[in-house]
């Protein structure tokens, strides 16, 4: 599902990993600084790594052997920021709307109605992304990226920015997101609970380098 | 008493036909290079950015002679648009909208740079996340929020142009119903004896039409701020 060999030097601080996975979701984890982001940003093809090669779904996405590098816009991901990232001059519904358009899909009225379900939206699709609470703006972040019909979702602390009781209320959606949308996930974050409950399989960073690769019992 | 007569009405219209027509053609001028200035790093862009605002800071009488070496009849440009396109600028209200875009094209680009730099470009990666190919980001993300900037830039430029005196009298004159813009018809009056009445009624449209875009400005410049905040 996902192959990654990658190495990048971002300044003083250099980063080589190398994993592959067929795990459902990879959870990647590791103290802040270890190079999680900028590994799940070469996935999506935002940063280019010096050497390597990213292979998504059997398509390779980057190899610097053979010179090339797909765009983010062609690479078919979907990525949740940790700050969501909802357009501002859009509401919620157009947002949802976003990534189907341009990719020059035909509406999925099941689908979109699935979803919208999925992570109880339905209530604020009038709504400007400034009118949202920060739990519900990232249940809206996670509806437009999976209505854009991702073959692999990136997920960069989804909760990062909440507090506790924010975090509760979204783990269940993200919890049915996986067993239910059936798209396979890269989950970031640097809390093992988060991971032990959602994960399926863990990557261990440390300083830039891949420590551990395994199943969620190394995180007890 | 506030009676305004043909003669001034033409110079009203024609100012108002070469600021339209100035800030048209030079927004889409004014939104790729602010666009280029905010995003990108070239060689001779502080040069560009300079070369821009020159009119500016330049003395317009040395604009206008400028326009006129280079847009005149037997200017280089000038004798090429005429005889292969059957474009004149010279002494035609065209030249006098050519004077006005560039005397105000540093004021009409400047909000527009202004805005597409605040534009916090995350947005553009998420776009892009999305499938949206380099151009759809610029035409769905980046020009939207961008827009209550380049309106006040459209209003600031047409503010200048429609008020643009020196360089235009110096490539165009001053012929009435063709290049005798409100300014250019103030001039003539208040050299005239007995224009005073009729230069007055001038000068009060001009200062009616200039705060008017000021205030349209400011209301777009409110609007911009908003809309980034996602209200």
């Amino acid at each position: 599902m996902l192959r990654v060999d990658v190495e990048k030097q971002l300044g003083e601080f250099s980063l080589q990993a190398s994993f592959s996975s067929e795990g459902r979701v990879i959870g990647l984890f590791g103290a802040s600084g270890s190079g999680k982001t900028s590994l799940v940003n070469m996935i999506a093809g935002l940063l280019r790594p010096d050497r390597g090669s990213i292979v998504i779904d059997g398509e390779t996405v980057d190899d610097t052997a053979a010179g090339i590098h797909v765009p983010t816009w062609r690479r078919r991901i979907g990525y949740v920021f940790q700050d969501a990232r909802l357009f501002p001059h859009l509401n919620v519904a157009q947002n949802l709307d976003y990534g189907r358009r341009m990719n020059g899909l035909a509406p999925d009225p099941v689908q979109h109605k699935r979803v919208i379900d999925l992570l109880d939206i339905g209530a604020l699709l009038d709504r400007r992304p400034g009118k949202l609470s920060g739990g519900e703006r990232q249940r809206v972040a996670l509806g437009r990226a999976l209505l854009s019909r991702p073959r692999l979702l990136l997920l960069d602390e989804p909760l990062g920015a909440l507090d506790e009781g924010r975090k509760l209320e979204i783990l269940p959606y993200l919890v049915r997101l996986r067993d239910e949308a059936n798209v396979p996930m890269v989950y970031v974050s640097h809390d093992a609970a988060e991971l032990r409950q959602l994960a399926t399989q863990i990557v261990m960073l440390k300083q830039g380098r891949v420590t551990s690769f395994g199943g969620v019992k190394m995180l007890a | 008493m506030f009676e305004i007569s043909p003669a001034e009405w033409t110079a009203i219209l024609l100012s108002l036909r070469v600021a339209i027509i100035a800030t048209l053609v030079a927004t889409p001028f004014g939104i790729a290079l602010a666009w280029l200035l905010a995003r990108r790093d070239f060689w001779g862009k502080s040069v560009l950015d300079a070369f821009v605002h020159l009119p500016l800071v330049l003395p317009p009488v040395v604009t206008g002679y400028l326009l006129l070496l280079t847009f005149g009849r037997k200017g280089l440009v000038g004798g090429f648009l005429a005889d292969h396109l059957g474009i004149v600028f010279s002494f035609r209200w065209t030249g006098a909208a050519l004077a006005c875009g560039v005397m105000s094209f540093p004021l009409l680009v400047r909000p527009m740079r202004l805005s597409i730099e605040a534009i916090d470009r995350r947005l553009e990666q998420a776009a892009e996340t999305l499938g949206a190919a380099p151009w759809k980001v610029f035409f769905t993300v980046t020009l939207p929020l961008a827009l209550p900037g380049v309106l006040a830039g459209m209003v600031l430029g047409f503010a200048k142009a429609i008020g643009e005196f020196g360089a235009t009298i110096t490539f165009v004159s001053n012929i009435p119903g063709e290049t005798q813009t409100i300014s250019s018809a103030i001039y003539s009056l208040i050299q005239t004896p007995d224009g005073d009445a009729a230069a007055g009624r001038l000068v009060i449209v001009s200062i009616v039409l200039a705060l008017g875009a000021l205030i349209a400005a400011e209301w777009f410049a409110r609007r911009a701020t908003a809309r980034l905040h996602g209200n």
